[in-house]
C-alpha cells in the first residue's frame, strides 16, 4: 500500500484516494513529427526496474494531477512534486541520489 | 530418457520407487551455443522444444535467473481458451488451445489438461453486444464458441446468481473446448524434452549484458560467465523491458504486478472456468478444490511480485454478488506476478533492431494459454526469420498503427 502526498492540496492518503497515470515526463511532438516520434510519445516506456518517475491524480481528493518519484523495485517513493514541470526538481534528484548513490539516470528520456 | 508410463509406475512400485530418473539435467553452461533463449518460463522453454522438435536446432540453451517456471508460469490461473476478436489473436491462440489438447502425449507428460469449457459473463448490454460479435467472428476463424443465454449459464453453473441487483448474468460467451492444465507441469514436461533433446536448462543463471559487435549479438554476460551464441531469444514477461535496456533498445511495455489468490479446499462445486469481466473477476476449481480466483492487475508499474491488498477485496466482493458461496470461503494464499502489458494489450512476437535478438514478450495478463502456440511461432521466427502466426505481432506495429487491439474486445481480464 503507497502513501502519496498530493502536492496540490497536502493532504497524505494510501493509494486508494488516487489513481495512476503512467510515466511522467514524455514529451510531445507537435505538428511535423514523424512517426518515430509520436511512437516514442505514444507507446515507448522506459519501464525501468528500479526510480521511476511517474504521473498521479488525487482523484478522491483534489482531483488534480501531480508527478511522483517511487521505486518500482521496493515501491518507496521519494517525493512527490508539481505536474508543471518538464524535468524533475533538484530537491527530489537530491533525495533519489541521496537513497540511490549507484543512479544513473536523470528523469528525462 | 525413460518414458513415463503405465508399465512404468508398475514396475517402480515393486521396487519402492528407487528407478525414477532425473526429470531433466542439471547443466552448466558451455562457452557457445546456436542460440541462447533467456527465461525457462512456459514460452521460453517451448520455443525451445519446438526449435529442436520442428527444426532440428538442439545446440540450445535456456538461461534462467532463479528457478524453473518460477515466475509467471508458476503464478497464473492456469486458464486456457482462444476466443479473440481480431483475427491474428485468433490464429495464434487457436493453435496453442489445439496444441494443448495432445500436449501430454507430445511431451510423455501428463500437463492435466481439462477441457472443461470456459464462461465469459455478459453482465452488461455492452458486453452482450460485445461477446455476440465475438461469436461470429470466431465462426469465422473456425474457433468453437457460442454466446449462450443466462438460463444455460445458470444451467452449467449451478452455484451462479443470474440475478444480481447491480451485475445480472445477461448471457456468457462459451468456448466448451476452453479449460485448464497444470501450470507447473507444463514448464516441467517441456524442460524434460528439451533436456532429453540434449539442450541445456541453466538454473540460477542471471544475464548481467548483452554482447553486441556491429549492431549484431554475438553472445550474453552472465553471473556464470559470458556465453557465445548466434541468435538470442528474449522471453522474460515482466523483465523484458529491463533486458531490452541491456540491449540498447526501447519497448512498448510497462510491467505491472496482478494478483490471484486460492480458497480453501471444497468439494466439487464448478465444473467449468467462469470469467466476469464488468467486475474484474475469474474464477475456476482446482483438481484440489481449492477456488482459483484471480482479478485485474494493480494500476501503476511494479516489479515486486506482490500487489496492494485493495485490488484483491474489489476482486472477491464483486465475485461473492455473483457466487455468493464464495463469501463463506476462507481464502488460504495470495500472491502476486510482473505481467507485461502493451498498448494495444497484444503479445509482441519480432525481430529487434539488434540483428540476431528476437523478442517474445507483451502477453500481459494472459499469456499461461498461449504457452505451446507461442512456442511454436517463436520457433519459427528465429528458424527461418518469419512465421505466418506472428507477421502481425511484429514491433514495427505500433509505429505503422497497425494495432491488434484486443484491450476491448477481450475484456481486459484475459
Amino acid at each position: 500500500m503507497l502513501i502519496l502526498t498530493c502536492p496540490n492540496c497536502g493532504i497524505t492518503a494510501e493509494e486508494t484516494e488516487f489513481h495512476a497515470g503512467g510515466e511522467a515526463h514524455l514529451t510531445r511532438f507537435g505538428p511535423g513529427a514523424s512517426d518515430a516520434d509520436f511512437e516514442q510519445y505514444l507507446f515507448m516506456r522506459d519501464n525501468p526496474k528500479g526510480v521511476h518517475f511517474e504521473r498521479w491524480r488525487h482523484v478522491y481528493g483534489c482531483g488534480k494531477w501531480f508527478h511522483a518519484a517511487r521505486d518500482t523495485v521496493t515501491l518507496e517513493i521519494f517525493g512527490t512534486y508539481t505536474a508543471q514541470t518538464g524535468t524533475p526538481p533538484q530537491d527530489i534528484l537530491d533525495t533519489i541520489k541521496d537513497r540511490r548513490p549507484d543512479w544513473q539516470g536523470s528523469g528525462t528520456s | 530418457m525413460k518414458k513415463y508410463s503405465a508399465f512404468a509406475i508398475a514396475r517402480e512400485a515393486l521396487r519402492h520407487h528407487t528407478g525414477w530418473q532425473r526429470a531433466w539435467r542439471d547443466a552448466q553452461p558451455k562457452k557457445r551455443y546456436d542460440v541462447i533463449i533467456i527465461g525457462a518460463g512456459g514460452h521460453g522453454l517451448a520455443t525451445a522444444y519446438y526449435l529442436g522438435k520442428n527444426f532440428g536446432i538442439t545446440n540450445v540453451a535456456i538461461l534462467e535467473k532463479g528457478w524453473l517456471g518460477g515466475g509467471n508460469t508458476g503464478r497464473n490461473t492456469t486458464i486456457i481458451r482462444s476466443n479473440y476478436l481480431q483475427d491474428p489473436s485468433a490464429a495464434i491462440y487457436e493453435k496453442s488451445r489445439s496444441l494443448y489438447e495432445t500436449m501430454s502425449q507430445d511431451l510423455n507428460y501428463n500437463v492435466m489438461f481439462s477441457p472443461r469449457g470456459v464462461i465469459m459473463l455478459a453482465q452488461t448490454q455492452h458486453e452482450v453486444r460485445g461477446y455476440q460479435r465475438t461469436a461470429h467472428a470466431n465462426a469465422l476463424q473456425g474457433v468453437q464458441t457460442e454466446f449462450i443465454g443466462p438460463e444455460r449459464v445458470k444451467e452449467l453453473v449451478p452455484i451462479i446468481n443470474i440475478d444480481g441487483p447491480r451485475y445480472p448474468v445477461l448471457g456468457g460467451l462459451y468456448q466448451a473446448r476452453g479449460g485448464t492444465a497444470r501450470h507447473d507441469a507444463v514448464a516441467w514436461g517441456y524442460a524434460r524434452a528439451c533436456s532429453d533433446m540434449g539442450m541445456d536448462v541453466i538454473q540460477k543463471c542471471e544475464v548481467t549484458g548483452i554482447r553486441r559487435e556491429g549492431g549484431k549479438v554475438t553472445g550474453v554476460s552472465t553471473n556464470r560467465g559470458d556465453i557465445d551464441c548466434d541468435k538470442l531469444g528474449m522471453v522474460v514477461a515482466g523483465h523484458s523491458g529491463h533486458l531490452a535496456d541491456m540491449a540498447g533498445f526501447r519497448l512498448p511495455i510497462e510491467s505491472v504486478a496482478l494478483q490471484a489468490l486460492v480458497s480453501e479446499p471444497i468439494k466439487p462445486c464448478m465444473d467449468v472456468v467462469v470469467m466476469a469481466n464488468t467486475v474484474h473477476g475469474y474464477m475456476s476449481q482446482s483438481d484440489k478444490g481449492e477456488m482459483v480466483i484471480g482479478g485485474g492487475t494493480d494500476g501503476y508499474n511494479n516489479y515486486t511480485q506482490r500487489g496492494s491488498f485493495h485490488h484483491i477485496e474489489e476482486t472477491v466482493r464483486a465475485l461473492i454478488e455473483t457466487f455468493p458461496m464464495v463469501s463463506r470461503l476462507k481464502m488460504l494464499r495470495q500472491w502476486g506476478g510482473i505481467v507485461d502489458v502493451t498498448g494495444d494489450r497484444s503479445p509482441i512476437l519480432s525481430k529487434t533492431p539488434v540483428e540476431g535478438v528476437f523478442i517474445n514478450c507483451g502477453w500481459g495478463t494472459g499469456g499461461f494459454k498461449a504457452i505451446p502456440g507461442s512456442g511454436w511461432a517463436m520457433a519459427e521466427l528465429m528458424a527461418k526469420g518469419q512465421s505466418p502466426l506472428t507477421d502481425a505481432f511484429g514491433l514495427n506495429r505500433f509505429q505503422e498503427g497497425r494495432f491488434i487491439d484486443e484491450s476491448v474486445a477481450a475484456g481486459v481480464a484475459h
